[in-house]
């Protein structure tokens, strides 16, 4: 690690933390209905668009009409996506022609589930799969509203810690239409022009051709991607425009839009802590989440940053320079970008699949074994280091009541979290919640060691299920266990040598979206229910202090201790053995089975 | 005239235990040693019956150890028939996981057994006495006491057992309710009142009693006390359950790791080209390991030894539950008299007005006093004596005329040798004094008004028309109350005074006994208000109280410790009952309430801190074979992967009965804030029980080496 | 729930209309009127025709260009209608195997380089379009493409140090140079005889 390094992922983080207090104080103003600067501007937008949908602006929802809200959103517009998607040829703004063929149905299904439950994990190749109208009207209105839908299922959450002795959480549909229009589009907005400036392109051309230097022709691809790019980042989404994501240069030129990026990506999880602390009536509340964030956060960064630095030692063996000089990064280069170099890759990493986003700027497959298995444990805590927009809050507050849960007993009283009595039906939905994650996770990746189908056949050409790997040995279980981590907790982001664009992991991995983003949210929004409805608890000297840094190192505890328990044995056998194997000079090659394309 | 006008106390308040920083007292009335020979017994039968897989199956956490104890039996009886190497670990790991369930079924059993033999011992002195019941006619029929119905009326005489739960309803009788309170000391039962309530199966010492039947056989208090004790109508409370659900959510998604860890074993297996996939008897010992048998084999215990270490205070709990709440509650109802008060009020000093000396009001008091039998009025005679040398006279019964107090006058004294002597509320006074013509000096009612304001009671004295002064009555807080009321605060818990004074009288005792409120003049129905009021804003409310008046406030908190000396109506309506009737228990019952919960939460984490070093034991140990790199995650050098599952297995069995003792007698409570128990807490339990396992695992590994046991 | 459906469908219809069409279209028009260079791909012409991007990494094989980095994008490298890495792991022998075979090749074309070899420069970036190295890998090629244009080293360090771009701001990113741009720079001053 140079000094250079740290002091570029402190000033990172200085950014984000000077707007958590403003942008957070914003949310909790925009949820709590009251006028904020952008009124003016947009209020006509919000009142047109609950006229539009036939909606009642105050009327408010108990929990199962919420979810009922959600998930009828989510069916339209998971149609919409999958039918844009296969209609694709018939839809204007395609000047590359993509066809239907282009787009299988399990590809199509695997897109649409990836885009609606914020996952974006990419089976698709954007630039050879994707016409500019699906990108626009299908992914980018994605982008947005699976955002919005986290975000508001938040509110919803938070307003059951906030209010007591009532049966509603707010109304969805305003919700989602505030988190839009005065949160994501501005934002978003802003973002695109900036992203534009520094490089990232915007059109609706067809791609260009080019003659290089040495008179070969290269195409050069076309897009709007700059609006694409601005909310896939802000809305934790990272399905990219580009099969590379946010390595592409036309998708991140260079360290400032790399820097701006990241600040997008972590900017609304991170002040959404503050909105939590204001709408429950006491900010330390939310600062000692913020705090446990930062904590497991900066521990994912040094980990993965210290090891990616120290580089490979078989290719330092070589003859590879791996330290670092004032002229080169050094460290392990493999899949990185020079502009971004070690550390703001190792960055990337981190705050790409601390939030739900999955974005990348590198290719996480080349990490290290030791820095893969950060992105690794970051999504296995259900992606909970401030997480997803929205989707990280209601992630952590399921923490909140495990941790408080335990602990709480151990100061002589039933447990209680911000005044509410934590009993049967709170550890209930946050149990099932886990059990629900980490079961689609292991189970799926279990499945896919062991599934054999016909060589050649529909379900997996290559045949084994196995035989998709682009690595083997240890690292090629990895690739399955991050696929399963990383759609389970709608992150997105891809050990990405593993070739997924098949029926069987199509439809898994889909499969393991749809459960990791309903199966879990509706229990917290079923505990949320039941936590409003409760009376709340004075607090006094008995009550054990949930702002502190003693409940910070518990609640960071309970997420460590519930990740590492429950998928320790897997990691083992996988990034684990992988780094002492990497050590003793170990390689595998792919030489048992036939390699699919 | 009857000597007697008020009842002596059915058994003396106890003092405070000395030591002032425990909330515990020492001494309890049914204690037994932990490991009662005779308990142990009982609880080793017990544990092996327990193995029933259908009684089991409501423990998810211990049913998944024996099945998986049974699953390796099977294999390991497999590999017998068909003579394959390696029995000698199967075997152990068998045996070992057998002793997993039986030792959480120990635990059960143990606590269980604690109750049963105190049942038992109940259930001996419940013989079946004959009844004499009165008929309609006014005749005496002899029945059983088991004909008795609900409504009979009875009579009992010196000597004999009281055959059923009742009030009485003529006469007066010492009673021995030993068999119920432990107590020996007789108490008095007489009718009208709040010291009406019998009990079945107590015995008259004296007299003669007229009795109303209240409950009906198999329904009596003695009945529920057995089964309360003995657990049979025993109930999983609601901290309880969502534990369970905790524990059982945390065993699904260890039954997941492991068993998916299967296929990631063939799938290693292969990929290295090296080791073999790990047996059943392994897999199983790791989900064992990993699952959270120590707080999932000791969580009924827990449970059991809460509600047993209540009835060791001599408190019955009508349920677990009220337990539970008991460690909840945030608002203390504490009656001031005999609770934070010493029982009676005392003459401390007379003040005589203007122009009357003060011997000649101590004599006045003394002599207004001597048929007071009241603790006030003797402590007037002994005031007088001790400070003015004025012996006690005797008053000859005839020519003079005993006054005594009523609530209508509100005065007593004697009439004698054509002397009026009243003495009584200063109102009462002063208006007989202007009645027969007297004057009240205008600084009079300041005088009393200042004795009220310090917290005193003022007794004004006169003689007909001349008053004479003011007698000082002191309450007395009790030695040690303002330490454990500053205790109280620091848990979180408010106390509330509650008092029949007057609110200056009330404000002084409430400062010097340092509550945090106080209800003065409280009237059943203010309790009763006050109650719902602090419920309204989210607090807990427990209270003591022992008249029928008090059975909507007792009903009402959702702690209420009702007296066993009170009404029957007041012991049905609160959910717990101290057969000492001391309302200062209620302090202690919230402590094991405390106790209680912090046992559970503490034996979680320390259950769930545990599986660190058990992975660090068995997964280098699974695959050493396939990865001889993981090697290094044997940071405890086991000796062989055998002997590391091994030793794993075995502190996770020993580790259970290691905690029994803790288990029952709960985890070391002290009143502290919320802050820094749990950091105590968390200390012990969180990093310690990280911690532990790791030279206790390779303790066990080097003897399993140095016996040739793996 | 079916009482949802109805809102459901006119919002999501709405929120197309607003975000998928709108909102891009915006976006395209401003930045087409702002920012016309950089939205439409940095393109770099050369006598109206197009020759590469700025931000788009390009093939160079030739000794007297400076070459870029290894690229997983497409069957030669390079293709951006198919970008991405190779996605190798640390313990894949094809990893090994191909940096060794990277490393032979170097040394083969930079006979004069002795120093260890910058690891950018035999590892394949993520994107497969990297467009820049690092300064100490355009350094490492100086002697060759010195040699091959027949000037000095000293002329070409000059040049590389002309086109190394420092981390913006001075603080964020890496040091870097782009390599289109460099040997653009290396044809207009030094064309090869």
């Amino acid at each position: 690690m140079t000094s250079t390094g740290i002091l570029q992922i402190l000033l990172f983080f200085a950014l984000v933390l000077v707007c958590v207090k403003p942008l957070g104080a914003f949310m909790a103003n925009v949820f709590d209905g009251r006028r904020t600067f952008l009124h003016p501007v947009l209020r006509w937008l919000e009142v047109l668009t609950y006229k539009v949908a036939g909606v009642r602006e105050d009327v408010e929802q108990r929990w199962t009409q919420y979810t009922a809200s959600l998930l009828a959103f989510s069916i339209f517009g998971f149609l919409l996506v999958y039918l844009l998607q296969r209609a694709q040829a018939y839809l204007p703004f395609n000047p590359q022609n993509f066809g239907t063929p282009n787009v299988t149905p399990d590809l199509a299904f695997n897109t649409a589930a990836s885009f609606l439950t914020n996952t974006n994990w990419q089976a698709y190749s954007g630039e050879s799969t994707l016409s500019y109208f699906v990108q626009m009207a299908a992914l980018t209105v994605q982008n947005f509203v699976s955002a919005a839908a986290g975000l508001a299922v938040a509110i919803a959450v938070i307003r059951g810690f906030a209010r007591h002795e009532v049966r509603t959480l707010g109304n969805f549909w305003v919700d989602m239409t505030r988190s839009t229009l005065y949160v994501l589009l501005p934002i978003s907005f802003l973002g695109a022009l900036f992203l534009c400036s520094q490089g990232v392109i915007q059109n609706l051309k067809p791609n260009t051709t080019a003659t290089t230097l040495e008179g070969a022709k290269q195409t050069i691809t076309q897009g709007p991607v700059a609006s694409e790019e601005a909310i896939k980042e802000l809305g934790t989404n990272g399905g990219g425009f580009f099969n590379a994501n946010s390595a592409h240069p036309f998708e991140n030129p260079s360290p400032i839009t790399n820097l701006f990026e990241m600040w997008l990506l972590l900017v609304i999880p991170a002040a959404l802590t503050y909105t939590f602390g204001k709408m429950v009536g006491d900010t330390r509340q939310g600062w000692a989440i913020f705090a446990a964030f930062t904590v497991m956060f900066l521990a994912g960064v040094f980990v993965c940053y210290g090891f990616e630095q120290a580089g490979n030692p078989t290719l330092a063996k070589l003859g590879i320079q791996s330290a670092a000089t004032t002229t080169q990064a050094g460290g392990n280069m493999e899949g990185k970008e020079v502009r971004f170099g070690v550390v703001n890759s190792a960055l990337f990493t981190t705050v790409t699949t601390d939030t739900s986003t999955g974005a990348v700027n590198n290719t996480h497959d080349s990490l290290l074994p030791i820095a893969g298995l950060v992105p690794m444990l970051n999504m296995m805590t259900d992606i909970v280091i401030f997480g997803g927009v929205g989707a990280g809050m209601y992630g952590i507050l399921i923490y909140c009541i495990i941790a408080v849960f335990i602990a709480g007993l151990m100061v002589g009283r039933t447990p209680e979290y911000l005044g509410k009595k934590l009993e049967q039906k709170e550890v209930k939905m946050a149990m099932l919640a886990i059990i629900v994650t980490s079961a689609c996770i292991l189970v799926f990746s279990a499945l896919s060691t062991q599934a054999v189908f016909a060589a050649k056949g529909y379900w997996n050409a290559p045949g084994a299920a196995i035989a998709n790997m682009g690595n083997s040995g240890p690292h090629g279980l990895s690739e399955i266990i991050y696929a399963y981590t990383s759609a389970t907790g709608n992150n997105g982001s891809a050990f990405g040598g593993i070739s997924v664009n098949t029926p069987w992991y199509n439809l898994t991995i889909g499969l393991a979206m749809l459960v990791g983003r309903f199966l879990f949210l509706i229990p917290i929004l079923a505990a949320a229910g039941s936590l409003a409805a409760k009376k709340k608890v004075p607090v006094t000297s008995g009550t054990f202090p949930t702002h502190g840094p003693l409940f910070v190192g518990l609640l960071v505890g309970t997420v460590v201790i519930i990740a590492v328990l429950t998928y320790f044995p897997a990691v083992s056998l996988g990034p684990i053995v992988e780094h002492y194997l990497m050590h003793s000079g170990r390689l595998f090659s792919l030489i048992s089975w036939p390699l699919g394309s | 005239m009857s000597t007697v006008t008020t009842t002596p106390q059915a058994t003396p308040n106890p003092p405070l235990h000395e030591d002032p920083t425990s909330l515990l007292p020492k001494k309890l009335a049914r204690s037994r040693p932990l490991f009662d020979p005779e308990i142990v017994s009982r609880a080793t039968r017990a544990s092996f019956g327990k193995l029933n897989p259908v009684t089991l199956a409501k423990n998810p956490v211990m049913f998944v150890v024996e099945v998986g104890a049974l699953l390796t039996t099977v294999f390991v009886v497999r590999d017998i028939i068909a003579g394959a190497p390696g029995l000698k670990f199967g075997l152990q790991i068998a045996i070992w996981l057998w002793f997993t369930v039986l030792f959480a079924n120990f635990a059960e059993a143990m606590a269980e057994a604690r109750g049963k033999a105190q049942a038992d011992s109940l259930r001996k002195t419940k013989t079946d006495a004959l009844a004499k019941r009165l008929t309609a006619s006014g005749k005496i029929e002899e029945v059983t006491a088991s004909a008795l119905r609900a409504g009979d009326v009875v009579t009992c005489d010196a000597g004999e057992l009281i055959p059923g739960d009742g009030d009485v309803i003529d006469g007066i009788a010492t009673v021995d309710e030993s068999v119920i309170t432990g107590e020996s000391a007789p108490v008095i039962r007489e009718s009208g009142g709040d010291r009406s309530a019998v009990t079945g199966g107590t015995r008259v010492l004296s007299d003669h009693i007229k009795v109303r039947i209240t409950s009906n056989p198999g329904e009596t208090f003695l009945d529920r006390m057995i089964a309360l004790v003995e657990g049979a109508e025993r109930q999983k409370t609601p901290n309880e359950i969502a534990l369970n659900i905790l524990i059982a959510g945390l065993t699904l998604i260890f039954l997941l790791a492991v068993v998916t860890l299967q296929p990631y074993a063939v799938f290693s297996v292969a990929q290295a080209g090296a080791g073999t996939v790990p047996s059943v008897a392994v897999l199983v010992s790791l989900l064992v390991c990993l699952i959270p048998t120590t707080i999932g084999g000791l969580l009924s215990a827990i449970g059991i030894a809460g509600m047993d270490r209540v009835m060791q205070h001599n408190v019955l709990a009508m349920s677990g539950k009220a337990v539970e709440a008991a460690g909840d509650v945030n608002s203390l109802l504490l009656d001031k008299t005999g609770t934070i008060t010493l029982g009676n009020r005392q003459a401390v000093e007379f003040l005589a007005i203007t122009g009357v000396s003060d011997e000649e009001l101590a004599d006045a008091a003394q002599l207004s006093s001597l048929a007071d039998e009241t603790p006030e009025g003797r402590s007037v005679v002994v005031l007088a004596k001790e400070k003015y040398g004025l012996r006690g006279r005797h008053i000859p019964e005839h020519g003079a005329n005993f006054i005594p107090f009523s609530a209508y006058t509100r005065m007593s004294g004697v009439d004698f040798e054509g002397r009026e002597l009243r003495k009584g509320a200063t109102e009462a006074v002063t208006t007989f004094v202007k009645e027969h013509g007297g004057e009240v000096p205008g600084y009079f009612q300041e005088m009393s008004d200042r004795i009220a304001r310090n917290g005193g009671t003022p007794l004004a004295v006169a003689d007909g028309h001349r008053l004479l002064g003011i007698i000082y009555l002191k309450d007395i807080v009790k030695g040690g109350m303002k330490e454990r009321i500053g205790q109280l605060r620091t848990m979180g818990i408010r106390t509330i005074m509650i008092t029949g004074d007057n609110p200056l009288t009330a404000a002084a005792i409430a400062a010097e006994a340092g509550v945090d409120d106080f209800l003065a003049q409280a009237t059943p129905k203010d309790k009763l208000e006050y109650i719902k009021k602090e419920q309204v804003a989210g607090r807990l409310v427990a209270m003591t109280g022992d008249g029928t008046n008090d059975a909507p406030a007792l009903a009402q908190a959702d702690v209420g410790l009702a007296m066993n000396t009170g009404t029957m109506a007041a012991k049905e309506a609160g959910n717990m009952v101290d057969l000492d009737s001391n309302p200062t228990k209620l302090i202690e019952v919230v402590a094991i309430g405390k106790q209680l919960l912090i046992t559970r939460g503490a034996l979680t984490t320390f259950s769930i801190a545990n599986d660190v070093a058990k992975y660090f034991a068995i997964i280098p140990a699974m695959f050493m074979a396939t990865y001889p790199s993981l090697a290094k995650l044997n940071i405890m050098g086991l000796h062989t992967p055998q002997s590391a599952v091994l030793a794993a297995v075995i502190f996770n069995a020993l580790i259970i009965i290691a905690l029994v003792p803790l288990a029952l007698r709960g985890v070391k409570y002290r009143p502290l804030d919320a802050a820094s128990l749990l950091r105590r807490n968390l200390l012990i339990y969180g990093v310690g029980g990280i911690l532990v396992p790791f030279p206790g695992i390779w303790a066990i590994d080097q003897l399993l080496v140095l016996f040739h046991l793996a | 729930m079916l009482s949802q459906l109805w809102p459901a469908l006119r919002i999501n219809i709405f929120l197309t209309i607003l975000l998928g069409v709108a909102y891009p279209l915006a976006v395209t028009g401003i930045s087409q009127v702002l920012f016309p260079h950089q939205a439409n791909g940095s393109l770099i012409t050369q006598n109206g025709q197009v020759i590469g991007s700025e931000l788009i990494g390009q093939n160079f094989t030739k000794p007297g260009y400076f070459q870029p980095r290894p690229s997983a994008a497409g069957n030669d490298g390079y293709d951006p209608t198919a970008s991405g890495g190779p996605n190798f792991g640390p313990t894949n022998q094809k990893l090994i195997d191909r940096v060794k075979a990277s490393v032979d090749k170097f040394h083969k074309e930079n006979p004069d380089y002795h120093g260890p070899i910058p690891a950018d420069l035999l590892t394949a970036s993520g994107s497969g379009l990297d467009p820049e190295i690092s300064p100490a890998s355009a350094q490492a090629q100086t002697p060759r493409v010195a040699k091959a244009r027949e000037i000095s080293a000293d002329q070409i360090g000059q040049l590389v140090a002309q086109y190394t771009k420092a981390p913006d701001l001075g603080l964020i990113g890496e040091p870097r140079v782009n390599v289109l741009k460099l040997n653009l720079a290396l044809d207009q001053q030094f064309p090869k005889k």
